[in-house]
């Protein structure tokens, strides 16, 4: 029988940089011990001005629990001084479904019989076109992991095509190394997005079983390689529910804020997706996370790096998403489709979706409920420079 | 009073509170510009980019000086970038040098501002660099072409006050361009103070941003401003100026 691969080891052509960072998370993250904390550390946490890490392991744990409304309303008062009134728009944008990993948590997995499809370039553009006609200014290119199928200079082209017509053009692809993304920053690409699933290295092993995705340590540093390559911004995300998801935010706000602590101009943000209904869906044992207990990972963010972006997914209904801008998030997709070819009839190479999206609105619709809230949605507030 | 103004790079100004836009409910705009009295606004360069209803020019009242910034510069090549965008998009020569790169804070960098401002004073702009409060940065910037300077009183958006009280005063005790307060005023008294101290203008945001009600904290911050500046003018009564006079003089024994 073929001996998996070793999860931890590089493969050929990965990228090794020096760096403290991976270790440090996964260290803290063993360390975190989330039944430890009290209701005095948490009161501790909140009557602080300034979030340490420590105060934010107690405001992941369960002890913060009761003490969701204090933790929303330090959030809030946090949000407001940072970010004002300002609540930041986007679309992702899927180019390609192909994907060499066997992550079995993910409708894209390559052992998933569903439809595979990548643009060509006639089609992303026309997709960036009828976009950009809605009236966002910032976009996310999104592919399927697979380098074969959707190289380095594909998504460059895409990107390319996308500085065309959006200020603010972000990518979720495959980790790749820092000359890769200082070449796609040539192209116009200015924020890299990469979730990590889970900071737990013995359950990524059982959950990613094949491929490129496969190699832990490769995929951790995947933004500090971003930005030694020049990238303005990085995000993170652990798909909350992997794992024991107190110590994978835990990691997850961990490794962002020992980043920006390395490269302090680097912009940082996050998001929280969690296991929603996808194919395969029953082959893995999700903890639970309610609404509940992702509003205190998302508070627990705002409080801890009160300057950090925070998106809040369109896995989400709009009921929820439309509380929590404003509240802790400070950046909402609009008019999502997580499927290829899917904003333009006309293209004929279509693809099927990554998973179900629970908020369908278009961008009107999201924008009115963020104006009915007092807020003010924005298009952009960046500068390619 | 009625010939007290504030000159900057040789425009004059009556008002002395200048009123940032980044954190304001658009819709907000003109009725904080209009109840703050205010002759400036400040606006980043990278909003005034965006089209639709998000484009903030489209609600900034007519006559109001617009004061672009920087923001986005991480050093003085990309604000002498963004600056040369916005006198192309016609937002004027005035330019407010942010240059930052600390994501976290949102500190300016002192070093990389008076590169900035020599940059940008060369090509003819107006230029006014938002500072740490640091004297020898300050004298750097005023030989660099500064019009005025810019420090800050406190974090940015800490709503905090005059934070850094004691270095705003060594700068407006040796700086001879006006000192505009900038960043971290949150509520009208400590605007008052600072007006108070001498310092020539406010620059505040997120205090009248995220106020309750917006026009109302303007006009606050207004009446503030002018009744710190009018004490400035009056000078302060020795008694709040340097405490109580003892009965017994110190030099009566000269006259034994």
């Amino acid at each position: 029988m073929k001996q998996p691969v070793d999860h931890m080891k590089y493969m050929e052509g990965m990228e090794v940089i020096s760096s403290e960072v991976m270790d440090r998370v996964i260290a803290d993250r063993e360390a975190y011990d989330p039944s430890y904390y009290t209701a005095a550390h948490v009161q501790s946490a909140l009557g602080r001005e300034h979030c340490t890490q420590e105060d934010f392991a107690a405001l992941l744990s369960p002890a913060a629990e009761p003490f969701l409304e204090e933790m929303a309303q330090k959030a809030k008062t946090e949000t407001a001084k940072h970010f004002g009134s300002s609540i930041y728009l986007f679309t992702p944008l899927y180019i390609s479904n192909y994907c060499e990993n066997y992550c079995v948590y993910c409708g894209f997995n390559c052992h998933n019989r569903i439809s595979r499809a990548k643009l060509e370039m006639t089609d992303v553009e026309r997709e960036l076109k009828a976009i950009a006609a809605t009236g966002l200014e910032e976009i996310l290119i999104l592919t399927g992991e697979s380098r074969k199928k959707s190289d380095v200079a594909y998504i460059g082209e895409a990107c390319k095509l996308a500085k065309q017509y959006f200020k603010n053009v972000g990518i979720e692809v495959y980790p790749m190394n820092s000359d890769e993304y200082a070449y796609l920053h040539q192209c116009g690409v200015d924020f890299v997005t990469v979730f990590q699933e889970t900071y737990d290295s013995d359950r990524y092993e059982t959950l990613h079983l094949a491929g490129h995705k496969r190699v832990f340590p490769y995929r951790i540093n995947a933004q500090e390689r971003a930005l030694m390559g020049g990238m303005r911004g990085v995000a993170f995300g652990a798909l909350l529910g992997l794992a024991d998801f107190r110590k994978d935010a835990f990691a997850t706000g961990t490794h962002g804020w020992l980043l920006q602590k390395k490269y302090p101009h680097a912009e940082i943000s996050f998001s929280c997706p969690r296991l929603r209904p996808i194919v395969n869906n029953d082959q893995i044992n999700p903890k639970d996370v309610h609404e509940r207990q992702l509003l205190q990972v998302m508070c627990a963010y705002r409080i801890f790096m009160p300057f950090a972006g925070l998106t809040i997914s369109s896995r989400e209904r709009a009921g929820f998403r439309d509380h929590v801008v404003g509240l802790c998030a400070t950046k909402i997709s609009a008019g999502v489709s997580t499927g290829i070819g899917s904003h333009v009839e006309e293209v004929s190479e279509k693809g099927d979706e990554q998973f179900e999206i629970a908020d369908n609105r278009n961008l009107d619709e999201v924008c009115a409920a963020i104006r009915s809230r007092g807020l003010q949605p924005v298009m952009n507030d960046y500068i390619f420079v | 009073m009625n010939k007290d103004k504030l000159i900057i790079g040789g425009h004059e100004f009556r008002s002395r509170f200048i009123l940032g836009s980044g954190k304001y409910n658009v819709a907000l705009i003109k009725a904080a510009v209009e109840c703050a009295g205010a002759e400036m606004i400040t606006l980043a360069l990278r909003r005034v980019n965006s089209a639709g209803e998000g484009s903030i020019l489209e609600h900034i009242p007519q006559g109001v000086t617009l004061l672009p910034n920087t923001s986005g510069a991480r050093n003085a090549e990309e604000s002498l970038r963004i600056a040369r965008l916005a006198r192309e998009l016609g937002c004027g020569d005035f330019i407010k040098v942010e240059v930052i790169h600390d994501s976290k804070y949102l500190l300016p960098d002192n070093y990389e501002t008076v590169k900035a401002t020599e940059l940008l004073a060369k090509e003819g702009f107006i230029v006014l660099p938002y500072m740490y409060p640091d004297l020898n940065a300050a004298r750097d910037m005023v030989n660099a072409g500064a019009a005025a300077i810019m420090p800050l009183a406190a974090p940015i958006g800490s709503n905090k006050g005059l934070s850094t009280k004691d270095f705003i005063e060594i700068l407006v005790d040796e700086i001879d361009l006006p000192i505009i307060v900038d960043a971290g005023i949150g509520r009208p008294s400590q605007a008052c103070e600072a007006m108070e101290m001498g310092v020539s203008a406010i620059m505040a945001n997120t205090a009248i941003a995220t106020a309750g009600d917006i026009p109302m904290m303007a006009t606050a911050f207004r009446k503030a401003i002018e009744a710190g500046r009018e004490a400035y003018l009056a000078k302060l009564g020795r008694v709040v100026g340097k405490g109580g006079v003892a009965s017994s003089p110190l030099t009566g024994f000269l006259a034994d």
